[in-house]
């Protein structure tokens, strides 16, 4: 099952990959980052297909997709 | 089953360094792209890249091709100079719409007109991003700015200036589109222009300017969400995406 790694040094929990995942598997991190943001990360398993479009979006090149 | 393997990868046209962006802003999409481009075309030792004055004034510190920072709006002059020296090398200038379209609009419009071999990637983000949100000459009529607090007034301030537009009128421009990265469809299409903007460059054909509509959340004083819909409406309404030149 595809699935994302997100960078949490470099998350900056904007949201675009949220907003943008078409299959709506990210939420934002309840807890602080190490960057002191609430960093995005996978909602669930078995959710991400591995389109890549919250990798595309992301500005801080935080997001890793694995196939 | 296959052993899982990763699908995308910071492109080697970037150093690790993290941008001091702020969150959201699209200076990161357009620095990404650039590396790629530069990856793909096998150029990242044989570029130089010129930092402008504005949010992007450290993007020397981002990219992994020699770079020089500039003078503010004196990012084509010193592209003219770097590629005439060195014809070898691809050169490009990364400006905002303050550096390019105010302070640096002679040296846009004159390096265009003498169509100068460089490429230039524009950000437009109607606004001055690292001064603190004051009026650019791209801010919409209406459009609040410290300069302008209860919105931009074409009697007083006069109307923004279609850059893309504006240069199209030129001989020397060759190649110019407007392009978004708010959405991946939009990122899939500005990575096209900016290649296609560097391969013009490799291959001869004069002045390439990519200009890319990006959100300032932080000066526009919108959150983010609210931010793309300023993009997507009155931005896009007042400039339009698409090709302006595309001189074969
Ligand atoms: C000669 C000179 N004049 C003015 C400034 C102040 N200044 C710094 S950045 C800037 C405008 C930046 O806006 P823009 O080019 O739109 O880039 P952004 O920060 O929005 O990315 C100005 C006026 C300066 N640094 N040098
Ligand atoms: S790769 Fe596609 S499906 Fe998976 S998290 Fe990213 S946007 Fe969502
Ligand atoms: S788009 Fe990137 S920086 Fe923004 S929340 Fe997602 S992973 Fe973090
Ligand atoms: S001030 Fe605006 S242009 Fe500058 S980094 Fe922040 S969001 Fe980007």
């Amino acid at each position: 099952m595809p699935r994302i790694e997100v960078d949490e040094t470099l998350c900056k929990g904007c949201e675009l990959c949220k907003m943008t995942c078409p299959k709506q598997c990210i939420e934002m991190s309840d807890k602080f980052g190490k960057s002191g943001y609430f960093p995005a990360k996978l909602a669930k398993e078995d959710c991400c297909i591995g389109c890549k479009m919250c990798y595309q979006v992301c500005p801080d090149v935080a997001i890793t997709v694995y196939k | 089953m296959t052993a899982e393997k990763a699908i995308t990868k910071r492109p080697s046209g970037l150093t690790d360094k993290k941008t001091h962006y702020c969150p959201g802003c699209g200076h990161g999409v357009v620095h990404r792209l650039i590396a790629e481009v530069m990856e793909e075309l096998n150029i990242v030792g044989k570029t130089i890249g010129v930092a402008p004055v504005g949010c992007a004034v450290f993007a020397d510190t981002y990219f992994a091709c020699d770079m020089i920072q500039g003078p503010h709006g004196r990012g084509p002059a010193i592209a003219t100079g770097l590629k005439r020296s060195k014809p070898e090398l691809a050169v490009f200038s990364y400006q905002g719409d303050g550096d390019l379209a105010s302070i640096g609009m002679a040296e846009t419009i004159h390096s265009a007109a003498r169509s100068e071999n460089i490429t230039i990637i524009f950000i437009n983000n109607c606004i001055y991003g690292m001064t603190g949100g004051q009026m650019a000459p791209t801010t919409l009529i209406g459009q609040k700015a410290t300069t302008c607090p209860k919105g931009r007034d074409a009697k007083k301030q006069g109307y923004p200036i279609k850059v893309s537009e504006l240069l199209a009128t030129l001989q020397g421009a060759k190649y110019l589109e407007r392009c978004a990265v708010h959405k991946p469809a939009f990122v899939a299409k500005t990575k096209m222009a900016i290649k296609k903007a560097f391969q013009n460059q490799i291959d001869g054909k004069g002045f390439s300017m990519v200009e890319v509509l990006t959100v300032c959340p932080t000066n526009w004083g919108l959150n983010l969400k609210d931010s793309i819909g300023f993009l997507e409406g009155p931005m896009e309404e007042y400039f339009p995406l698409g090709v302006y030149k595309d001189e074969k």
